[in-house]
């Protein structure tokens, strides 16, 4: 297999809302436009298979089914420690460069454009081809 | 499978002389981009006109001749933009403007062909970029074929092969057959790369898989179109048999849900028996050549297990024999992962435990689900099945393949029923 994808998560270690709000406006800028270039400079080496970015959790409903199948909600989770921010799903040669990429990601600028160093978790997605099993 | 339409015989004709025409046009123009541009809408405009107008009666010439006028047009277009018109004269060579004679194309057109195979595995590709320009090149596939298959977004797939043209033309790889010794340097790129697309494909039929079975088809006659001009060459041909004795397997190794067939499980009267006696006969006359190589030697441990008429009439000593060569040919760990099983199979289960201690420590292969799945097979084989389920189920949750998953929990789960009743 020559490439295998990883799903790229950054997490939000922060409290309450997404503390980016109420940082200064060059440095949400700055945040951004890092983002945007990161985004673009995966998808002209080839690797992206897809990025987003998530709503804050303060968006977020837990669904369940009912009894009778039909959906039950809850949520707000006000007191959630940590929560995805966003995904990247690249296709790259080795995992090492999926961790490249991660620590990459991780060292977007924050507040002062110093870099926040989030953690991001990085999850191989499955679907390689099985090999000859073994008898 | 393939049915014989005329649509369906123009597509394969097409896919035949795509990466003749296009090393042709390569070869007058020197510029891989642009050339591929052209051959691609000789080719659209083929598809279009043949089934309504019929075959013309030079099909490569037709091609090479649409295609270079294609990219006349282009240059003369960007020339007389950057008003520099003495450029056109340049770049089209005289002998373009005749069409060249069938017997001429002939002979120059495969080799062409080859040469093509060549650049786009260079070593100063990525394995990646150069598994995909290989594809789009020599084997004619649509950028958006090749992404299905890979299952990535076809802008993926677009932004990969552009950068692997650049890195050709950045690299200054002239394009003509490199010499006798750098081609032996490189060929060993070239066999990984058609390997790769053949193991890509050759995997669980299930659902979007369907579209991979093509990726073994199209590596498998890129290959052979390999062989048929470098028939000489033992690896060349090792890899051939290989493909043939792995894909006559294909039928057997999945069950109706997708899930993974071991071998001693197969049901070997799917087989393709054409395939194994071509393919045992390949590797029959590659080997009696001398010089043996690590895909001869891997086809012919493939060929013993295809030629057992049932598991339990495999020849293990053989192919532990076997495994002994490849041992001195190649340090990859995994070889000697699996020749532990062939120890197992002829000194018994304990032996080939024994072996994997080592094993252990190599960093290649500790955190590797094959070191479990072989130490849950082995312990399974010993009767400590306790023991092996802990492995089964610890291989599963470090497998990347679903149907591999599947198979292994089905297994833990079996044998810790059986324990328990």
């Amino acid at each position: 297999m020559p490439t295998v994808k990883y799903l790229l998560m950054m997490n939000h270690a922060g409290k309450g809302s997404y503390e980016l709000a109420s940082w200064p406006r060059k440095d949400i800028q700055a945040h951004i436009a890092f983002m945007m270039n990161f985004a673009k400079k995966l998808g002209a080496s080839g690797e992206l298979v897809a990025a987003e970015g998530l709503a804050g959790p303060d968006q977020a409903r837990r669904v369940r089914a009912g009894a009778d199948g039909r959906p039950i909600t809850d949520g707000v989770f006000a007191e959630t420690k940590e929560f995805l921010v966003g995904y990247w799903m690249v296709d790259v040669e080795s995992p090492e460069r999926a961790y490249e990429i991660a620590a990459e990601a991780s060292a977007a600028p924050g507040r002062d454009g110093v870099p926040l160093n989030m953690p991001i978790e990085v999850r191989q997605v499955m679907s390689a081809p099985p090999p000859d099993l073994m008898p | 499978m393939r049915s014989s339409s005329p649509g369906s015989r123009i597509e394969h004709l097409l896919r035949e002389l795509a990466p003749r025409v296009l090393g042709s046009v390569i070869r007058r123009f020197h510029d891989f981009a642009a050339s591929e541009d052209a051959v691609q809408e000789a080719l659209m405009a083929a598809a279009e006109q043949w089934p309504r107008e019929g075959l013309p009666d030079n099909p490569h010439g037709w091609l090479l001749q649409v295609a270079a006028r294609r990219i006349t047009d282009q240059a003369r277009a960007e020339s007389a933009r950057r008003r520099r018109e003495e450029l056109v004269v340049s770049l089209v060579p005289p002998e373009l403007q005749l069409v060249s004679s069938p017997d001429d194309d002939e002979m120059t057109g495969r080799d062409d062909a080859l040469v093509l195979l060549f650049m786009c595995c260079h070593p100063a590709l990525s394995t990646a970029s150069a598994v995909a320009l290989t594809l789009r090149a020599v084997g004619g596939l649509t950028t958006a074929e090749i992404a299905r298959a890979f299952l990535v977004p076809e802008a993926t797939m677009a932004q990969r092969i552009s950068r692997a043209k650049q890195g050709i033309k950045a690299s200054g790889v002239a394009f003509e057959l490199p010499s006798v010794e750098e081609r032996a340097r490189r060929l060993g790129a070239v066999l990984h790369v058609l390997y790769l697309v053949f193991s890509e494909g050759y995997t669980a039929s299930s659902g979007e898989a369907l579209h991979r079975c093509d990726l073994s088809g199209e590596a498998l006659r890129l290959t052979r179109l390999l062989h048929a001009r470098l028939p000489e060459d033992g690896e060349v041909t090792g890899l051939l048999a290989l493909m043939l004795l792995t894909d006559a397997r294909r039928a057997a190794r999945t069950g109706p849900s997708g899930e993974a067939i071991p071998l001693p499980e197969q049901d070997r009267s799917l087989w393709d028996a054409e395939a194994i006696a071509e393919g045992v006969a390949l590797v029959t006359e590659a080997l009696s050549r001398g010089s043996v190589g690590e895909y001869q030697v891997q086809a012919a441990i493939a060929a013993v297990h295809d030629e057992a008429k049932r598991a339990e009439d495999t020849d293990w000593p053989q192919i532990l024999g076997l495994y002994d060569v490849l041992m001195r040919l190649s340090d990859n760990p995994m070889v000697a992962l699996n020749r532990a099983v062939a120890v197992a199979m002829v000194e018994g289960a304990e032996a080939g435990l024994a072996l994997l201690g080592p094993l252990e420590a190599d960093p290649r292969l500790s955190e590797h689900h094959r070191l479990d799945v072989v130490r849950a097979h082995l312990l399974e084989q010993a009767g400590r099945h306790e023991d092996a389920v802990t492995y089964y189920r610890r291989a599963a949750g470090r497998t990347a393949s679903i149907p591999e998953r599947n198979h292994l929990l089905t297994r833990a789960a079996r044998l810790a029923d059986g324990g328990r009743a």
